[in-house]
């Protein structure tokens, strides 16, 4: 059964513990600097933003079928059974192409080392395979971050949703999202205010190139026999003038 | 070439080397920049602007300005355009120049550039950076075996020259397909960011503009480097085969000009043009100095008539074309994402430290080998000699 996280922004209080016990688990520095900055980078894998006395989590969202997994040419990226989005570093060549690629601008580059890697939120995915949860979810003190089977979730949030309509907008974010993801929003103000786009695709990306990749075997075995129709056609002048000029050297012979 | 010529012309030799130095003394301080601090200290590149200037020019341009590679070999062995033989061997060796100062560029920019073989272990058939590094491999070893029989003739290695020789043809069909798989793709590259690329640039027929526009620029290319090489080298075309080359240059803007339009006409962008701004700006120069002026000279008979009206509309097309790469790439995501982004100086000495190389690597192997040679016609090898369109212009 697949895990998600379901993320109700009308309980965070903004009191950033996921953010501190996010750079615990990855052994990154934290304290009131950092814990300052609204945005992720290479050591801050998920962020707390606020606006006034509203909150959001910004963090890899885990997509269904995602766009870091498709664009990443050696297969770093994978989506695992149990939900998690993991990255494979002893494999990354640092194309960065899956910063270019993800919808939701997630991935991050160690820019100042000299042998950088991408790093991103991987959902706890070594606690989640031990059958435990996300640091993020387990110190959550008002269960605004919550961890469990994906299609719990989801009829969660839609219950929250129908059981009090003028408290959240009527979205739950991710359901639909880029084919869907395993982290679910939740919010009382609209997403875009917290610079979550809504224009998103309702398909997974993958399919914008797979559309033209998946003819690439068929392209080659037509432009083989084309080209090489097209130079049998064109080079026949040749043929006939050698086999006329063979025909006339005999005939002088015979005569 | 006899000592007291090259003697004669050691004046201008010398300016141009005094660039080449300086070019080549600052890029290699900003490649030990690069790889001593990373790509943090070398590049203004950030989580919000993850590619810069060494993709969107020495990688998107670099493979874009040797599609004359594709194009003239196609051109030459498969239509049977014989009268172009002459300068097949000066663009086949541009294209491999170009392919392997792509490669060099690469190294700068992966973080890790150690890794670039992985693609060849590390599968990935959903990615199309998987296939763009499958087809910048297998056709630089393409150009490298297309190019092989020049080095070969210079060393008078028979043997190999005649084994090469007996698979020209797969090898150029092969080529062809690569090429055609390569510019297409790297279009399909910017697939994936239906929201992050200016409507004016992010479209479907990404894969297809691109391929479209490397035909134009294969043809731009040739133009442009047979004027070049009638003034360094003392060599060019004949000009009744540029003025042709013009026609067909002419033929294939045309195309994608118009494909171009009435993609933003479906698309409904067409109102993106009339928007005063950053994006409408640059697409008007891309299209209408790099693409509609080219086409209106191109048409003139006058224009035609004369090397110097070719060389213009071909540098308009190659700058204009430029100009669209560097949008889809760059500037396009500035002006939709509101990120912004300037090379620093360390991305810019690097780049002009690898186009002063291919410049000055040319210039070596078109002194050292029988660049400008006429190659003798595979295909009829009893019949005399296919005459040299090449000719000394000064002579």
């Amino acid at each position: 059964m697949s895990k998600a996280i379901l993320y109700d922004a009308t309980q965070c209080i903004g009191c950033k513990l996921c953010e501190q016990a996010c750079a615990d688990r990855w052994g990154h520095p934290y304290d009131d600097t950092l814990a300052a900055q609204e945005k992720l980078s290479a050591e801050k894998l998920t962020a707390v933003l606020s606006r006034g006395d509203r909150f959001m989590r910004r963090m890899c969202m885990h997509c269904a079928d995602p766009t870091c997994a498709s664009v990443c040419p050696v297969g770093a990226f994978t989506k695992t059974a149990a939900g998690p989005v993991v990255y494979d570093e002893s494999k990354c060549i640092g194309c960065r192409y899956c910063m270019l690629a993800c919808p939701f601008g997630v991935p991050r580059y160690e820019w100042n080392k000299t042998l950088p890697r991408v790093r991103k939120c991987d959902m706890c995915a070594d606690r989640v395979a031990a059958g435990g949860q996300p640091a993020c979810a387990e110190i959550c003190p008002t269960g605004a971050t919550l961890f469990g089977e994906y299609e719990t979730l989801v009829s969660l949030a839609q219950q929250r949703i129908r059981e009090a309509p003028d408290h959240y907008v009527p979205h739950v974010y991710g359901l639909h999202e880029v084919g869907g993801t395993s982290v679910l929003l939740l919010s009382g103000v609209p997403f875009e205010q917290f610079g979550y786009r809504t224009d998103l695709l309702h398909e997974p990306m993958p399919m914008l190139t797979w559309r033209v990749l998946s003819r690439v075997p068929d392209l080659v075995l037509l432009g083989s026999v084309l080209l090489g129709g097209i130079w049998w056609i064109t080079h026949r002048r040749e043929e006939v003038a050698a086999a006329e000029a063979q025909s006339a050297s005999r005939s002088r012979e015979s005569g | 070439m006899s000592w007291r010529l090259s003697r004669a012309s050691w004046p201008r030799l010398t300016f141009w080397k005094g660039i080449f130095l300086i070019v080549v003394a600052v890029g290699l301080y900003a490649t030990w920049v690069r790889f001593s601090r990373g790509l943090g200290a070398a590049t203004n590149l950030g989580d919000e602007f993850p590619w810069g200037l060494w993709v969107g020019f020495d990688v998107l341009c670099g493979v874009m300005l040797a599609a004359g590679g594709f194009t003239l070999t196609a051109a030459v062995y498969i239509f049977n355009a014989e009268r172009f033989r002459p300068i097949v061997r000066p663009t086949v060796l541009t294209a491999f120049l170009g392919y392997v100062l792509v490669v060099v560029a690469l190294l700068y920019d992966l973080g890790r550039g150690d890794r670039i073989w992985h693609p060849l272990v590390m599968w990935n058939p959903r990615s199309v950076m998987f296939e763009v590094a499958w087809c910048v491999m297998l056709y630089t070893t393409v150009l490298a075996l297309e190019f092989a029989p020049v080095v070969f003739e210079r060393l008078r290695l028979e043997r190999p020259r005649r084994i090469l020789r007996g698979i020209s043809l797969p090898l150029v069909i092969l080529g062809v397909i690569l090429s055609t798989l390569h510019q297409s793709s790297l279009g399909s590259l910017y697939l994936i960011v239906p929201e992050k690329l200016h409507p004016l640039w992010y479209t479907p027929l990404l894969p297809v503009l691109f391929f479209l526009s490397a035909i134009g620029i294969g043809l731009a290319m040739t133009i442009f480097e047979s004027s070049l090489s009638a003034k360094y080298f003392q060599r060019q075309l004949e000009l009744p085969l540029l003025r042709e080359l013009g026609r067909f240059l002419v033929v294939v803007l045309a195309v994608y000009g118009v494909l171009r339009m009435q993609d933003l006409h479906h698309r409904d962008a067409l109102r993106f043009v009339l928007e005063p701004g950053y994006a409408s700006s640059l697409f008007l120069i891309e299209v209408v100095l790099g693409l509609a002026l080219p086409i209106v000279l191109l048409l003139s008979p006058r224009v035609r008539a004369r090397v110097g009206g070719l060389y213009l509309s071909s540098v308009l097309v190659i700058l204009g074309f430029i100009t669209n790469r560097l949008n889809v790439s760059i500037t396009g995501f500035e002006a939709a994402t509101g990120a912004t982004y300037v090379p620093r100086w360390t991305e810019i000495a690097v780049t002009a430290m690898i186009i002063a190389a291919g410049f000055a690597v040319f210039s070596l192997a078109v002194k050292h080998l029988p660049i400008f040679a006429a190659e003798p016609s595979p295909v009829v090898p009893a019949a005399p000699p296919v005459p040299a369109r090449v000719h000394h212009v000064r002579a």
